[in-house]
């Protein structure tokens, strides 16, 4: 079923002729990797450039904003910060200036912080890819999990508490399932730490250091998770039920099949589409979209140094970020890709 | 990880913190002994991006890095200097010269000996460069020398009474010339790691998370400071810097760490105190900006009529709940040379709007006499709280107000540009009037920039007092020229002034002389201590 009627043709086919149909098909893998590649590079400059302008059509600068927040000001010191920043000159030339630094990787150096931007992004990196992994592995597993227990048990008393309980974490704001979380685990029983990410000033090293560290992630990893652990088990139900309905799987049933192999190697994999489609989505998010949740729980990440770029309009910093996010899409969408083959191998083109 | 105090002797300091509540009562009455040790948790809203003073002056910064750093003077409560740097000063009979003799034994904290060069390359140069406020007094500076070391001497062109006020940290932090000269100041590789002379060094900036400031050992008081150090939390969050406050895990908020309403919850707390002193220096006045250029807010009787509408005791205690005070003049009552005999417009809505027929202005269609755009403040919920307040109010009489809301960077943008016909500002007055009152209303500083005269109220009687009480030598005439012209501006109102702010102090009651000055969080904490 898998192999294509052109390789079969191949096989009885003189060697040297194999070759040059294997030399063909490399090539043609090499060429639609290099059309791959210069479509995403096209996509990112595209980003780079939509993000530079907006950023710049927004009314006021870091000059204005740093005069705004020091309480004092003269024309002077406001001249004088353009000119340290290049806002002086042409927007174009701004623009050109910006496009080579990043061609080169260089991503330019804060206005307020006076710090290399990609050392501040990857500052902050770790501390959101933590947050985010942990939320997004503890969405997929519970959602999956919770899935299949609903579709496995369909109509029944589990089933519907699953829905419900679905339901309610899709439908709740993610700030207030935050803030109700904290309430009960750190107000009331003194669980868990309510902020930060770790015990300052506790000097733990080693192991005691990521115990420590991973009392404080519960909460907001929760808090980020439950929404897309809701969707998860929804898709994984819905999926679920209606392969469960189809032919091939009376088929598997008739030949003697235990139901455990069934699910898992029948039901599941053919129903993991959405979830794997889903899935890359969220992924792609993993870098932005935790901005509430940082704010919420002061986690040092990513989000918190954009939403604090963004009121200083630190150019530099805001659009490095923007970048990074638009950079970790486009890589995820490719992954997506490539997972949908391994999954379900009629999918490779 | 980084090394610092281990947990159970956290565990063990808040033991006795505990303890130390118990018998803070009587404690406080027998008058407690300074005791050394003990980790400060406190709070910065929002995260410097920078600590190096005079690079960044914005607030956070300022309560950070006056820690680190240090002016030659620091100020009481009632603004009278005393010595820091310099241990003591003094003034020549005409009011032109200023000798400072300095502290001996002061270090830097690389280790460097802090000298007069020091003194005149901060004043001079470093501030001279960089801070609009040092440049608009220091450019009357005719010379400045060192004698000898230990002495600084500045000749200014003409007396200038308020001079002193300005060796504040918060106006002229004393930089380290050996660091900074020849340098551009603002892209100096040292900026990341702050080099000063204050009680406290940085140890550990996890950006985004903590500033953890240290004991600088080798400080000039010795046995100070008394705490071990500083910490700084970032949370972004109000309501969770409440929650933290709450449960104990931070003993000191300021500014505008706590929101104004959450303010009656933890007055409830016996464990806290609330102070509203310290801020002096600032006396932060806050009004509704009116854009004099548009009609009909050039009309004096139109802006007399918006005063009137106001209940400015309904804001400071509905809206601030008890920690903002009713303006009463253009200067505030804790600045210097504030008239007590001052009062604004009484709330009186009815002569409000006889005003307003007065001035032609009779209700139209569904009682609206005319409509102005409104620029809300982007400093939180309370300020939006008071736009409102400011709708409700002036739509009684007949004005309508359209609202509009920005980031900070596009208000202070639109301001810049006169783009605004209403709006909320709040300024510093930086203790005198000439260095901060000023400012708002004389013609020569209607200027294209934030915090200038931006309303564009020009007066040529206005203008010339100020111009005399800035360069006369006593404290008489300027008084009489600065009432004088407080019954002008409040007859005149350039700006409907709403509320003196203090923004509230809450700590912990174990932690001890947290106030004492009239820059208030903004000192260097070098006599702060928990017991």
């Amino acid at each position: 079923m898998s192999s294509s009627p052109d390789l079969a043709a191949n096989v009885p086919a003189p060697s040297a002729s194999l070759q040059a149909g294997l030399a063909r098909s490399l090539l043609g893998l090499a060429l639609r990797g290099a059309a791959r590649l210069a479509k995403m590079l096209a996509v990112l400059l595209a980003i780079a450039i939509v993000n530079f302008l907006l950023i710049h059509l927004a009314p006021g600068d870091p000059a204005t904003v740093l005069a705004g927040q020091s309480g004092a000001a003269d024309p002077q010191f406001i001249a004088q910060l353009r000119h340290s920043f290049g806002l002086d000159r042409p927007l174009l030339v701004q623009l050109w200036l910006y496009l080579r630094h990043i061609a080169m990787l260089d991503l330019g150096t804060s206005y307020t912080q006076d710090r290399p931007v990609l050392g501040l992004i990857l500052d902050r990196l770790p501390a959101t890819l933590l947050l985010t992994g942990a939320a997004f592995a503890f969405a997929l597993i519970a959602g999956i999990a919770l899935g299949a227990l609903a579709a496995r048990r369909a109509g029944k008393a589990t089933d519907t508490a699953v829905t419900i309980l679905a339901l309610a974490f899709y439908a709740t704001p993610i700030f207030w399932v935050g803030l109700m979380l904290v309430l009960v685990f750190s107000v009331w029983l003194g669980w868990l730490p309510s902020f930060g990410m770790e015990t300052v000033g506790a000097g733990y090293r080693g192991l005691d250091h990521w115990l420590d560290v991973g009392r404080y992630l519960i909460l907001p990893a929760l808090t980020l998770g439950l929404f897309y652990m809701a969707v998860y088990a929804r898709l994984t139900r819905a999926a679920m039920v209606e392969v469960a309905g189809q032919d091939f799987i009376r088929t598997a049933r008739a030949k003697g099949l235990t139901e455990g192999r069934i699910l898992r190697r029948h039901i599941l994999r053919n129903a993991l589409l959405p979830v794997v489609t889903f899935a890359g989505i969220q992924a792609g998010q993993l870098i932005g979209g935790s901005v509430l949740v940082e704010a919420v729980f002061a986690w040092p990440g990513i989000g918190q140094l954009a939403f604090n770029a963004l009121l200083a309009r630190d150019y530099p910093v805001l659009l490095g970020v923007f970048l990074c996010t638009a950079a970790m899409v486009v890589v995820f969408n490719l992954a997506t890709d490539l997972l949908y083959r391994l999954i379900d191998p009629r999918m490779a083109p | 990880m980084q090394d610092g105090i281990t947990r159970r002797q956290a565990l063990a300091a808040g033991g006795l913190a505990a303890l130390g509540l118990m018998r803070v009562a009587e404690a406080e009455a027998a008058g407690i002994a300074p005791k050394r040790g003990g980790l400060l948790q406190s709070v910065i809203t929002p995260e410097p991006p920078i600590l190096i003073l005079g690079v960044n002056q914005q607030a956070p910064t300022l309560e950070v890095g006056s820690k680190i750093y240090q002016g030659l003077l620091e100020f009481s409560e009632t603004l009278e200097p005393k010595p820091l740097l310099a241990k003591s000063w003094e003034i020549s009979a005409d009011k032109t010269r200023y000798t400072f003799h300095l502290q001996p034994g002061v270090l830097w904290h690389d280790g460097e000996k802090f000298t007069a060069d020091d003194v005149i390359f901060s004043i001079m140069q470093f501030n001279m460069t960089l801070a609009p406020r040092a440049r608009a007094v220091f450019a009357s500076i005719k010379s400045a020398t060192a004698p000898d070391p230990m002495t600084v001497v500045l000749t200014l062109a003409q007396p200038f009474e308020p001079f002193l006020l300005m060796f504040d940290v918060t106006a002229t932090p004393m930089m380290p010339k050996h660091i900074y000269d020849g340098t551009d100041y603002r892209t100096n590789p040292h900026n990341q790691t702050p080099i000063g002379t204050g009680p406290f060094q940085l140890d550990h900036w996890q950006r985004g998370s903590f500033i953890r400031l240290k004991r600088f050992e080798k400080y000039w008081k010795p046995g100070q400071p008394y705490l071990d150090g500083i910490v700084y939390r970032v949370i972004p969050d109000s309501q969770s810097r409440a929650l933290a406050l709450q449960t104990g895990q931070i003993a000191l908020t300021s500014g505008n760490d706590i929101e104004p309403f959450d303010i009656p919850r933890f007055r409830a707390m016996p464990t806290l105190a609330i102070e509203t002193k310290g801020w002096e220096m600032f006396s932060p006045l806050a009004w509704l900006e009116l854009n004099n250029r548009v009609k009909p807010l050039d009309d004096v009787r139109v802006r007399q009529a918006i005063s009137h509408a106001i209940d400015r005791k309904f804001i400071a205690e509905r809206l601030w709940f008890g920690t903002a005070k009713p303006a009463t003049s253009p200067i505030a009552s804790t600045t210097r040379y504030h008239d007590p005999a001052a009062h604004l417009q009484d709330y009186d809505p009815k002569k409000a709007m006889a005003l307003l027929d007065e001035a032609g202005l009779k209700p139209g269609a569904g009682g609206v006499r005319f409509t102005l755009r409104h620029l809300e403040l982007p400093y939180g919920e309370v300020w939006t709280r008071l736009s409102e307040y400011i709708r409700a109010a002036l739509g009684k009489i007949g004005i309508a107000l359209t609202m509009e809301s920005t980031d900070p960077g596009g208000w202070a943008s639109r301001m810049s540009n006169w783009n605004y016909d209403t709006t909320i500002n709040y300024l510093y007055q930086f203790g005198d009037p000439t260095l901060g009152v000023e400012r708002s209303y004389v013609s020569s500083n209607i200027k294209k920039v934030v915090f200038t005269n931006t309303e564009g109220y020009s007066n040529p009687e206005v203008d010339a007092l100020f111009a005399k009480a800035r360069v006369a030598p006593d404290t008489a005439s300027r008084r009489k020229d600065f009432y004088a012209v407080q019954k002008l501006l409040i007859e005149q109102v350039p700006v409907v002034w709403l509320i003196e702010l203090t923004f509230p102090t809450i700590h912990k009651k174990t932690l001890h002389d947290v106030i004492t000055l009239g820059t208030g969080v903004q000192g260097c904490f070098d006599d702060v201590f928990l017991a």
